[in-house]
């Protein structure tokens, strides 16, 4: 076998290094726009589908462009903050911040009848990793118009099940708040829930861990929203 | 001294290519690549775009590393070969978030982890660090080939029992489910795809008596 000095070796592993870096680093800045635009128009895809609206990859863009209307950030206290773009948002960010100091995103849809769609992009803990999704609510900012839920890794045929249409249909009509008024959002349930119970959904049998994370996402993420839906309440 | 010239496709080169599919398969003769092969074999279409992931990033690393194989200092070879496939992985990992992307999305960290792969690394140790890059490119794409024939096959049936689909269509009719079919959750979890893969090796085995070991008195 040939002998190799080190100088062989150092010199060789830096070269290689180099060449590595540098194919790697063009190929990822040329691709890095496609890959952005796609994440967009998957994020688009899903605030659609909170409001029942499906939109392939091509008819994304200008669904959205049709159906939403507006799109702006508030603060804890229900103002609106000016200068931040709603879409960037970036929640996994957001949700680490103390409420006080968070961003919090709403779009505004409106379908051709005329009425309006808030929806709420959403942000929690599964059992492997991190579920989100967007919850859209009517325009008594209360009775919950549609949602979507997707996740990273939860377990095929258990806790992924949250992304399935059946169980996101489940909590369309169910209402956040009570006849007194106070926030009681939408339980995940282990037991059934009778279909006409206003705050209660079935949760996932086997799949308890990731149903405790939608239930617990939607309390405290729509919760810091409360004192905004309030005020618009008032007002109507 | 002269040497004769090997024709492209001769014998010996297609054995290379044809071996792994079936005599040395990597997964059901080696045994080799079974835990991507349980993670995502759920579907069909994540388990082909696998199977051809690890035959591009097969098929090139052999091919780079054979092109290389009188230049890597053997104390280094590990790390050369690890460092190949990496960046091999990657720039497929790129390529599919960018033209890809559901696809990207459903295999998540699997693709990160085809640089795990043992078949791979195991064919450049193997192989390509001791042959001309020809022969290398195609014992690189034979032993891919193999592995994923059997996710192909293993995601078939999973899909199929498992979610009543194939490619993501309905296959299983609807009255099948309103007459009282249940789909088999089994199948989706990653214990039936063991199965699955043990019976595929016995099927294998009673098609082809000379994989099997000689009994032991």
């Amino acid at each position: 076998m040939k002998n190799y000095t080190n100088t062989y070796i150092f010199t060789f592993s830096a070269i290689m290094v180099v060449v590595v870096a540098a194919v790697l680093s063009v190929v990822a800045m040329q691709l890095q726009p496609k890959q952005k635009k796609n994440v967009e128009i998957n994020k688009m895809q899903n605030i659609l589908l909170s409001l029942n609206i499906q939109a392939s990859k091509d008819s994304a863009m200008p669904k959205y462009n049709r159906y939403i209307v507006d799109s702006y950030v508030i603060n804890h206290q229900g103002e609106r903050k000016e200068g931040v773009d709603a879409f960037s948002v970036n929640l996994a960010k957001e949700i680490v911040k103390s409420p006080e100091n968070r961003n919090l995103p709403i779009f505004e849809a409106s379908r051709e009848q005329g009425e309006k769609q808030y929806v709420i992009p959403v942000r929690g803990k599964g059992l492997w990793g991190p579920i989100w999704g967007y919850v859209a609510l009517e325009d008594d900012y209360n009775t919950v118009y549609g949602t979507n839920f997707a996740h990273d890794s939860e377990t095929p045929g258990l806790g992924a099940e949250i992304a399935t249409r059946q169980f996101q249909k489940q909590f369309i009509g169910k209402t956040l708040f009570n006849e007194q008024g106070e926030f009681v959002s939408v339980d995940v349930v282990k037991k059934d829930a009778p279909p006409d119970a206003p705050h209660a959904v079935d949760g996932i049998s086997g799949g308890t861990i990731t149903s405790n994370g939608v239930d617990k996402m939607l309390k405290d993420i729509i919760g810091v929203y409360v004192p905004y839906f309030k005020k618009k309440q008032k007002n109507n | 001294m002269s040497q004769d010239r090997e024709p492209l496709f001769s014998s010996k080169n297609m054995k290379l290519l044809r071996e792994p599919l079936d005599d040395s398969n990597p997964i059901t003769v080696q045994v080799l690549g079974i835990c991507s092969a349980l993670a995502i074999t759920v579907k069909l279409e994540p388990s082909v775009v696998m199977a051809l992931s690890v035959v591009f990033v097969m098929g090139v690393s052999n091919v780079v590393v054979s092109l290389l194989r009188t230049k890597i200092p053997p104390r280094i070879r590990i790390i050369v070969q690890l460092t190949v496939i990496a960046s091999l992985v990657i720039l497929v990992d790129e390529f599919l978030a960018a033209f890809a992307y559901e696809v990207s999305k459903q295999l998540s960290v699997f693709v990160g982890l085809i640089i795990t792969n043992c078949i791979i690394m195991g064919r450049l140790e193997a192989f390509a660090l001791s042959n001309k890059p020809w022969p290398s490119f195609l014992d690189g794409i034979g032993n891919a080939a193999g592995y994923g024939l059997i996710l192909v096959i293993v995601g078939f049936v999973r899909e199929l029992f498992g979610s009543g689909t194939i490619w993501g269509y309905q296959v299983v009719p609807e009255p099948a489910y309103s007459a009282g079919y249940v789909d088999n959750g089994l199948f989706i979890l990653p214990p039936m795809a063991l199965v699955t893969v043990g019976i595929i090796i016995w099927v294998q085995r009673y098609r082809n008596r000379k994989l099997i070991e000689e009994q032991q008195s």
